[in-house]
């Protein structure tokens, strides 16, 4: 209570503020709270996620079987997959859409301000319908977060819960998704044309977009799950003349798309950060822009690079493998972008900064990693060993989770006022670099080596690399402790942010004060 | 405030979109059943034709394919089910009739049913069955155990680089 009352009188108000007492949160429509309740739900997540993670790998540290069972090793590797990926990034890029799209395009709030509440207050529920697995009969689903049947259909009383709460998360993400689009395209200030946007926002338009089209076929997919378990449906029940694979068909044509939905905004991010301490305008803007997009529509013809293994044609292979590899051109045509972007720059290392430089060269290490995948008969080799967990943490942790550090650091002074602890924000990114490298890249020499994903025990020739990656976890994991204490002393108090905040920062939200008025542009800015 | 446009139109048109993926998602079965259809690469069988049109076809003497026979129970299930032989050489268009044995291994009545898949793919819209178990569902009484035939033809379409064509089937308990 005691930071909400400090956040509340640091509002400037000029007109009217919030509402006053606990109930603000729950009736808000404001586009600022709300966005303020997505973060740290997230960061929230972020933890519990973490913490699953942490289990997972204790129990790696050695080979055999120290702390935990198989099956609830399971739970937690299932587990911690769904809460990183739905509770935890999906909603942070969320907020930070709320908070900041309005301000970067000149707009009053949200296009849907009571659908927006809405987005927000289904996620706790699904949440705690999710979370709550673990401690229903049979335990929480174990079958990995991709819910491949036959053997996602052997979870117990969990198995209804995981496919509501998929279905809710759903809803959550489209209403949000539909909100955004409704923004951006109504609520642009005057003079503000689609290529006069902030790349943020752009990205954010382009993942709005893959969200409502991707979500409902998830949807879909997990309603067949349920009918086939419950209501005799047989979908993917061969004895009934369904089958199986298809579900990892219907399934990959969301999941990839989801992906680049959790990254797209990372990329939107870095390219506010890196223009603004390199104190030049982001090199080829409308090239960012096609890249996007571009990444966009070819996630939806790769969604098979998933499953080489499954038994398909070499002309389906071919084409797959081809497709995949397209995507590599038009993200490097972004990192080539960030790189140009900051040649010749009057550059500094401020901790968003160093965040984005590291988002830069750690998620083309994952890039890469991703190309060799993509090779198909390389990923025979490869499929469901530890490199693939290389791969995605890569992309995921120094790539979409960094980016979002790096947002919070680069706006959090925007948003309550008050400056960071720069020291501690440099310590904190040091030792997330580095233990995030010990902890991971480790995985790609045992992923080569043969050990498999998923797996509680291993042989012992992996034992050295997993200790060293379960080092860097622990390392990694109670350093992020250090970002909660940052965030949690900036909101309190700190050094007054001026309202440009950096130096170099250019567009909208840097007119505002610092923090913004509760309603901000009611009168909309015109931009020339 | 003043300067929204109505959003009432966009906003049904937004919702328009997930509502129609949903009904897509859906959508894929069928495709995903036709897609393999046409291009045979789910080791579905040829399908069902009548012994008549079997007779029909010239026997190819001159060329002889192997066939395999596999058999596997879904899960471990409580059965015992294996091919009466485990290959035999075939000539194309001549019809022959193979045998499948089961047991049920539970003191209970029990019901199955066989799932096949062929392979090599190219060469499984061209095995033809006139009879199967696999037609129907086999009810079984408590630790029952029979030969279960089925009776097939393979045409002579079947691409020329194809000598070893596996005719699996899994049984499921219903």
């Amino acid at each position: 209570m005691n930071a909400q009352a400090v956040q509340h009188a640091d509002h400037d108000h000029h007109d009217h503020g919030p509402a006053k007492g606990w109930m603000r949160w729950l009736t808000t429509t404001n586009h600022k709270d709300i966005g303020t309740l997505y973060l740290w739900f997230s960061l929230l997540m972020f933890f519990v996620g973490g913490t699953m993670a942490l289990v997972i790998r204790a129990e790696l540290f050695q080979p055999g079987l120290q702390l935990v069972q198989p099956e609830f090793f399971n739970q937690m590797t299932t587990m911690h997959a769904l809460v990183m990926i739905f509770l935890a990034v999906m909603p942070a890029f969320v907020g930070l859409a709320n908070w900041m799209i309005p301000l970067m395009i000149g707009a009053p709030d949200m296009a849907l301000p009571r659908m927006n509440n809405w987005s927000f207050w289904i996620l706790p529920f699904a949440s705690t319908m999710l979370i709550s697995t673990l401690f229903v009969d049979g335990g929480a689903p174990a079958g990995g977060w991709t819910m491949y049947p036959p053997l996602v259909l052997q979870t117990g009383a969990a198995f209804p819960m995981l496919i509501f709460s998929v279905h809710l998360l759903g809803i959550s993400s489209i209403m949000g998704s539909i909100n955004i689009i409704a923004t951006i395209m109504n609520l642009r200030a005057p003079g503000m044309t689609y290529m006069k946007m902030p790349l943020f926002v752009w990205t954010w338009f382009i993942t709005a977009y893959l969200l409502i089209a991707t979500m409902p076929v998830l949807a879909g997919a997990v309603t067949m799950l349920l009918t086939d378990k419950y209501f005799g449906t047989s979908f993917f029940n061969a004895a009934g003349g369904g089958d199986p694979v298809m579900f990892q068909h219907i399934f990959w044509f969301f999941g990839h798309p989801e992906v680049y939905i959790l990254i797209l905004p990372a990329f939107g991010i870095v390219s506010q950060i890196i223009p603004t301490f390199a104190r030049k305008p982001l090199f080829g803007y409308s090239s960012m822009v096609y890249a996007t997009a571009s990444i966009a529509f070819l996630s939806f013809i790769v969604w098979a690079h998933h499953m080489f293994t499954v038994g398909m044609p070499v002309a389906a292979e071919v084409f797959f493998m081809m497709a995949t590899m397209l995507i590599a051109v038009p993200t490097g045509v972004k990192v080539f972008n960030w790189v140009s972007t900051m040649w010749k720059g009057a550059m500094t290392f401020e901790t968003p900064m160093l965040f984005a430089i590291g988002f830069v060269v750690m998620f083309s290490i994952g890039g890469f990693s991703g190309l060799m995948l993509a090779i198909a008969p390389a990923d025979f080799q490869y499929h469901d060993t530890y490199f693939v967990v290389a791969h995605f943490h890569y992309v995921l942790v120094p790539g979409a989770v960094f980016a979002i550090m790096a947002s919070v650091y680069y706006w959090l002074p925007k948003w309550c006022g008050h400056m960071y602890d720069e020291k501690l924000g440099q310590i904190h990114f040091w030792l997330s670099a580095i233990f995030v490298n010990v902890l991971f890249f480790p995985q790609h020499f045992i992923g080569l080596a043969g050990m498999p994903r998923r797996i509680p025990d291993y042989a012992v020739q992996f034992a050295d690399f997993n200790m060293i990656s379960s080092i860097g976890a622990f390392g990694f994991g109670f350093s992020q402790l250090m970002f909660a204490y940052i965030v949690i002393k900036a909101v309190r108090g700190g050094k007054q942010a001026t309202d440009q905040v950096w130096e170099g920062a250019q567009g909208l939200e840097w007119t505002l004060s610092s923090p913004p008025p509760y309603h901000s542009f009611s009168v909309q800015p015109h931009i020339k | 405030m003043d300067t929204r446009k109505p959003m009432g139109p966009l906003v049904l048109k937004l919702f328009l979109v997930p509502i129609l993926m949903f009904g897509f998602g859906y959508l894929m079965v069928p495709l995903y059943d036709v897609f393999c259809d046409l291009t045979g690469i789910n080791g579905k069988t040829g399908d069902a034709i009548s012994t008549a049109q079997a007779q029909q076809m010239e026997a190819e003497t001159t060329r002889e394919l192997k066939l395999e026979f596999v058999a596997s129970v879904n899960q471990d299930g409580p059965w015992e089910f294996r091919p009466s032989h485990t290959s035999m050489v075939i000539h194309p268009g001549q019809t022959y009739t193979a045998t499948y044995y089961a047991r049920n291994l539970r003191d209970i009545p029990a019901t199955t049913q066989a799932i096949p898949s062929v392979s090599p793919a190219k060469a499984a819209p061209h095995l033809n069955k006139t009879e199967c178990f696999c037609f129907t569902e086999q009810k079984f009484k408590a630790n029952e155990m029979r030969e279960m035939p089925v009776t097939f033809v393979v045409d002579s379409n079947i691409p020329e680089d194809v000598d070893t064509l596996t005719l699996s089937y899994t049984l499921f308990t219903k």
